[in-house]
């Protein structure tokens, strides 16, 4: 039984690296600042659900489990509001240029 | 499985390390506030995967915090970005008239 936890856990947690990669070459690679922060938003949130999703099982308790979905829950909505802020502040500096 | 997961915790900060070149050649302000956000949730993903691997559980309070300030930092930089913007805007907009 712990083998197969241990093997979904570190599939999970292999993807969510994976995907933390993807959002930072995108953050280096992407020209135009708009293209970065969709890279940047998406790819990092969801690599921080794989990498809970992962951690899931091994936690210690069910409390520390609950703990770590409420912290994947605020990075979503922290990450959400913080792009369409810096979507209008890009936005309106790149009319203004 | 304790040392994957902190072998995993080094990738990821090594990955989130690497998003900071783009604070040093960011052209402007907002891909500077962009890999601040990066940081941010890079380090949430480094501290809960320690906090898991070590099995102390004070490190995933420590992730909660982390994760509601860089919130903070970046939406602090994002509202003054754009009060100066439209400050800008409106100064742009002959001064003497108030702007429609």
């Amino acid at each position: 039984m712990t083998a197969l936890v241990a093997l979904f856990s570190t599939a999970a947690i292999g993807a969510g690296i994976i995907f933390f990669l993807a959002g930072t070459v995108g953050l280096i690679r992407f020209p135009d600042g708009l293209t970065r922060l969709h890279a940047l938003t998406k790819a990092d949130n969801l690599g921080l659900g794989l990498i809970v999703i992962g951690l899931l099982p091994l936690s210690s308790s069910v409390g520390m489990a609950l703990k770590l979905v409420v912290i994947w829950a605020l990075v979503q909505f922290a990450g959400a509001t913080v792009a369409q802020l810096i979507a209008r502040v890009a936005r309106s500096t790149e009319r203004g240029e | 499985m304790a040392d994957a997961l902190t072998v995993a915790a080094v990738i990821v900060l090594a990955i989130a390390a690497v998003g900071l070149v783009r604070v040093l050649r960011g052209p402007s302000r907002i891909d500077r506030m962009m890999a601040v956000q990066l940081l941010g949730s890079g380090s949430v993903a480094v501290l809960v995967l320690l906090a898991v691997g070590s099995g102390t559980d004070a490190l995933v309070d420590i992730a909660l915090t982390l994760a509601l300030l860089a919130a903070f930092a970046s939406i602090a930089l994002a509202t003054t970005l754009a009060q100066k913007a439209t400050a800008a805007a409106k100064a742009e907009h002959a001064p003497g008239t108030p702007a429609s």
